[in-house]
């Protein structure tokens, strides 16, 4: 459905995005996933046709964004990462206008009514858009993005800025989206990628660094495992102990949480699980364990090893 | 460009805009009015229009300050140019929404003839020859100043650098007599806009005229869809 072959985007010396190759079919929900000036909006507004590549094509349903830019522009929805909105306008007659920019060749009123209802913003449809609050403002963005039923639907960050309870609902209105239209959408929560996505692209230094199925992600790429301990005890004895057992590559103390208690973290290697036998070791040198967590390493921990890696060295 | 047109309007009309630009050109053409047609004892419109041409340099920047520089501002550019609607009607519609409350301003011109009528006979000849030369400059200004629109993101910018412009425009017949180099006063004669709005005015009708306005009109809005063009490749 959307092809991106090749793209690069210089602006003068800096590159803002190097060769950057990717499909997205139909029915697929693609995390588009990085660190702030990664290149995610970038590459969404040269998708879109907001902006030009310095080289490579973008095709979207065959048609490609640059020689045929009508056609390819109407399979496009698109949220940019700040809402285009009209902020005098009331949200019906921005919708309206937006309808007529985007020629929209559907009965116009009961459309607009349906993606107004799809986005739970009917009653707010007489508000003056300038008067609406940050996520009722997404949400008309959102909208406006869905008017014409388009195939392609390219968010930039949705939930940035939104409360919990809102960003559970543009979540859910994501994935009930992904059914029917090809969705790419980038984030920088890692959590809301995983959550939502079929695959994640995550890019660092505008390269792709990782192109993954979301389940696959952590099994391919994670490291060491992780223990994070809170143990009351001298730290020293605890931390001698701990690199006695078997497995255990390295033991860290994070910080003192209170009279002679401290916070652990320790590493071991894949396949193994320590748990009873630090549980025995403490035991032994009567050290209470208070708290015990296995902590295989996180997305996040992954994303930042991750892009620290393979996005640090920028042209 | 009827989708951006209509915005356009209803943009004007439903801020303080349309109003305040209406209401100081009804005031100053009505103060015009009555100083050199009342008290003046005259039934020639003439001098109404010549001194108009003060009111357009101000107002015209005021219209057109945020066609795009607003845009740009508010980021909702990127729905314009991401939507399948070309460069060229977009520019287009938003040249017609400036147009279009110019052209209603002026149309008090012809109430100024209707009143007229009623104390002499007013030359419509003259007055309708006149109000299609006020049209015309008004739309070679209405496209300079959308292009200087496009060239910068602050409304504040634009409207100053259109003022200038417009002053500039007005003061070419001061920078002709002043300058003694042949060639270069041959070359501001030829762009000299009084010269070609006069020729209305006195209520003659002649292509040279009409062909100048309606170039600097195409050139500018050309201009400014080379630019909106210019700024997704860079």
């Amino acid at each position: 459905m959307v092809e991106v072959t090749s793209l690069t985007k210089r602006y003068g010396s800096v590159t803002a995005v190097d060769d950057i190759s990717f499909k997205a079919d139909s029915g697929e929900i693609l995390g588009f996933l990085g660190p702030n000036g990664a290149g995610k909006s970038t590459t969404m507004n040269i998708i879109t046709g907001y902006i030009s590549s310095t080289s490579g094509t973008v095709k979207v349903d065959g048609y490609d964004i640059l020689s045929e830019p009508k056609q390819a522009k109407m399979k496009i929805g698109y949220l940019p990462e700040i809402p285009p909105l009209y902020i005098d306008m009331t949200v019906r007659r921005y919708l309206d206008f937006m309808f007529d920019l985007k020629r929209v060749k559907l009965p116009k009123k009961e459309h607009v009514e349906e993606v107004m209802r799809l986005v739970h913003i009917t009653d707010k449809g007489d508000r003056i858009i300038k008067n609406l609050s940050k996520g009722y403002k997404q949400r008309v963005g959102f909208a406006q993005a869905l008017l014409g039923n388009p195939p392609v639907l390219i968010l930039d960050e949705p939930t940035v800025g939104l409360d919990p309870k809102q960003i559970i609902e543009i979540r859910s209105l994501i994935r009930s989206l992904g059914k029917k239209h090809t969705v790419i959408f980038s984030s920088h929560v890692l959590s809301e990628v995983s959550e939502i996505c079929d695959r994640v692209i995550v890019i660092a230094g505008g390269k792709i660094v990782a192109d993954a199925k979301t389940d696959e992600l952590a099994a391919t790429l994670s490291g060491n495992l992780k223990l994070s301990l809170l143990i009351e005890g001298t730290p020293s004895t605890v931390i001698t102990e701990l690199k006695k057992i078997p497995d255990v590559t390295g033991v860290r103390k994070e910080r003192e949480s209170g009279d002679n208690v401290c916070k652990y973290t320790v590493d071991y290697n894949k396949g193994a699980d320590i748990r009873r036998d630090v549980f025995s070791a403490m035991a032994r040198v009567s050290c209470p364990i208070l708290e015990m967590q296995s902590g295989n390493e996180s997305l996040e921990d992954m994303f930042l090893r991750l892009t620290k890696e393979k996005g640090g060295k920028k042209k | 460009m009827i989708a951006i047109l209509k915005r356009e309007l209803s943009s004007y009309f439903r801020s303080a805009t349309a109003y305040v630009v209406m209401g100081v050109y009804f005031f100053f053409s009505g103060l015009f009015f009555y100083l050199y047609c009342f008290r003046g004892n005259s039934s020639n419109l003439s001098y109404v229009y010549a001194n108009m041409f003060y009111i357009i340099m101000f107002i015209i920047p005021i219209i057109t300050m945020k066609t795009f520089s607003e845009e740009k501002r508010q980021k909702t550019d990127q729905a314009l140019l991401t939507s399948p609607t070309g460069l060229t009607e977009i520019v287009l519609g938003k040249f017609l929404g400036a147009f279009l409350l110019f052209a209603l301003c002026s149309v008090i011109f012809l109430v100024y003839a209707v009143v007229i009528s009623f104390f002499a006979q007013p030359q419509w000849s003259v007055i309708l020859c006149t109000f299609v030369g006020l049209m015309l400059l008004g739309s070679a200004f209405i496209a300079i100043n959308v292009f200087i629109s496009s060239l910068t993101e602050s409304m504040i910018v634009a409207a100053v650098a259109g003022m200038a412009i417009g002053l500039l425009v007005d003061m070419m017949t001061y920078f002709i007599n002043a300058i003694n180099v042949d060639w270069i006063t041959a070359v501001l004669e030829k762009i000299n806009f009084i010269n070609y709005y006069q020729n209305f005015t006195y209520g003659v009708l002649s292509p040279v005229d009409i062909v100048f306005f309606l170039s600097v009109t195409a050139l500018f809005l050309f201009f400014t869809v080379r630019v909106l063009e210019k700024r997704r490749w860079s």
